[in-house]
């Protein structure tokens, strides 16, 4: 228990202190889930209203498989990436492996699903009556389509926030594709998860406070969009 | 809605600026992948090389953490250009099969089976392969295994063989017997918790020593050599690798200096020598 107040203490001494390592690793952690939330949501946004708009053969099927795959384990998904990307698999050519731009791409897979079903379960929540609204006033599709989006924003905003940290806090892909190398591509979570195994609890527990603290600004940013 | 638009891609334009930017800082220098045992690395002995070495040839060395089972796949796999492992029969197979270059071992220290103080097992001075004879027979105390496929779980499992006894009965053997899959470090922080046996190399045991209520309790018998060796990956068998630089991280390792360097590794902290130096040549 005691592991708990020591980690608040080294927490606070590390910020303050702006320790090089430590502001290394969390500049690096916020890079990459930023990145890939921001690519990601940027994909699926605008896939996800098209999903919800139109209706095609196997779109309820298509939902349920997006649905399914919210609850995809990270190292599964680190694994497949990995696979992908090893020298001796299919891209292994582009030497992406073991550096932060391979984890970026592993997080966009990784929070896709989420971003995609909750867009469309964001969109869904919107009365009908405004959809019908805009259509008779003249709008066209994409005009009808981002007046709902609009309607829908605290819902989407809701959506990113979670895509961000699942991003953020996830450390089967980070540490399979990244490799934990110091200096490189080590990040908060996968060092976390190094001092945990070697024995060093209090600064894990120093880290991964850092880490909801980066947590916490970003969300306050982001609802400030959510509550306009 | 334009609001959130603008927010986004101004978000978005600025971490490609930043991204870019990073990336064009400096000229990219080279980077060099080693897979290393989890044993090395625990010792701290890489994070203490590295920077000389980074230093000397101007490139980046990535020093990987995994089991020697994993970095051997790594180097297969071409996803490292050289690994730094020890286990002697999986590594003349690695070169065997085309894999790896030559096999240079660099440094040796000993395995030594640590446990708790009060020794339930009552195998304390015995030699390695009667210790095991005995925690089997009495299944007295716990013994926490690397398993992970790893030099150090080749080496229990040599000695295993040795007791005579066949692994996989050892695997069954009862709740006595747990398997960690962990790397060296974190196995050894198990063994404490649960006041277990545990085989382990005398470097991490030293690093860890602080943090673990554990006692060397056999540490004589041939069978615990334990030998660390470079292996560049074979670039005619496993493209892109970069043999070049690989060659230089070997000649470094086996160069004099670094040697003495290996050799006065720990010694000031820990009064016990954590490597014995060997240039190239196999210790008897």
């Amino acid at each position: 228990m005691v592991e708990i107040w020591h980690g608040l203490t080294r927490a606070i001494g590390l910020i303050i202190s702006l320790d090089p390592e430590v502001m290394e690793i969390a500049g690096r952690s916020l890079m990459i889930s930023v990145t890939s939330a921001i690519l990601a949501s940027l994909l699926c946004l605008p896939l996800g209203s098209l999903i919800h708009f139109h209706r095609f053969p196997g779109r309820r099927f298509l939902i349920n498989l997006i649905q399914t795959f919210f609850s995809i384990p990270t190292v599964a998904v680190g694994l497949f990436v990995f696979v992908l990307f090893s020298r001796a698999g299919p891209l292994g050519g582009l030497d992406l492996l073991f550096t932060p731009v391979v984890m970026v791409l592993g997080q966009m897979i990784l929070i896709t699903p989420i971003l995609l079903g909750l867009t469309i379960s964001a969109l869904s929540g919107v009365d009908r009556a405004i959809l019908d609204t805009a259509w008779s006033l003249g709008a066209s599709g994409l005009q009808t389509a981002m007046v709902v989006m609009k309607e829908a924003r605290f819902a989407v905003v809701a959506a990113v926030i979670m895509g961000f940290g699942r991003a953020i806090s996830e450390v089967g892909i980070a540490l399979m594709v990244g490799g934990n190398i110091k200096g490189f591509t080590r990040v908060i979570t996968t060092a976390i998860s190094l001092e945990t195994s070697k024995g060093d609890l209090e600064l894990s527990m120093a880290l991964g406070i850092i880490l909801i603290s980066i947590a916490l600004v970003v969300n306050v940013l982001l609802n400030r969009i959510q509550q306009r | 809605m334009k609001r959130i638009i603008y927010c986004v891609l101004s978000a978005f334009i600025l971490f490609s600026l930043l991204i870019g930017t990073i990336g064009c800082a400096a000229p990219p220098k080279q980077r060099l992948r080693v897979a290393t045992t989890t044993s090395l690395y625990d010792t701290g002995l890489w994070g203490y090389l590295e920077p000389v070495f980074e230093e000397k040839y101007s490139v980046e060395l990535d020093v990987m953490y995994a089991g020697t089972g994993k970095a051997l796949e790594y180097g297969r796999r071409g996803d490292v250009d050289i690994i730094a492992v020890h286990s002697k029969a999986r590594e003349e197979e690695f070169v065997a099969e085309g894999y790896g270059v030559r096999r240079v071992p660099f440094a040796y220290n000993y395995f030594l089976i640590v446990g708790p103080a009060a020794d339930p097992a009552g195998i304390k001075g015995l030699s390695p392969e009667e210790a095991f004879k005995k925690m089997m027979t009495t299944g007295n105390g716990g013994f926490v295994s690397r398993g992970d496929d790893s030099g150090t779980h080749s080496k229990e499992k040599a000695i295993w063989k040795e007791a005579g006894y066949d692994y996989e009965t050892v695997r069954g053997a009862g709740g006595w017997y747990v398997e960690a899959g962990s790397g060296m470090g974190p196995t050894l922080m198990m063994a404490s918790e649960k006041q277990a046996y545990t085989l382990t190399d005398m470097g991490t045991y030293l690093a860890y020593k602080g943090k673990l209520e554990l006692v060397p309790v056999v540490d004589r018998g041939d069978i615990l050599l334990n030998v660390y060796s470079a292996i560049a990956v074979n670039p005619e068998k496993v493209p892109g690798v970069k043999i070049d630089m690989a060659d230089n991280l070997i000649s470094f390792l086996t160069s004099s200096e670094i040697q003495e360097l290996i050799s006065d590794y720990g010694v000031g902290e820990y009064g016990l020598q954590l490597f014995i130096p060997c240039a190239g040549a196999e210790p008897e």
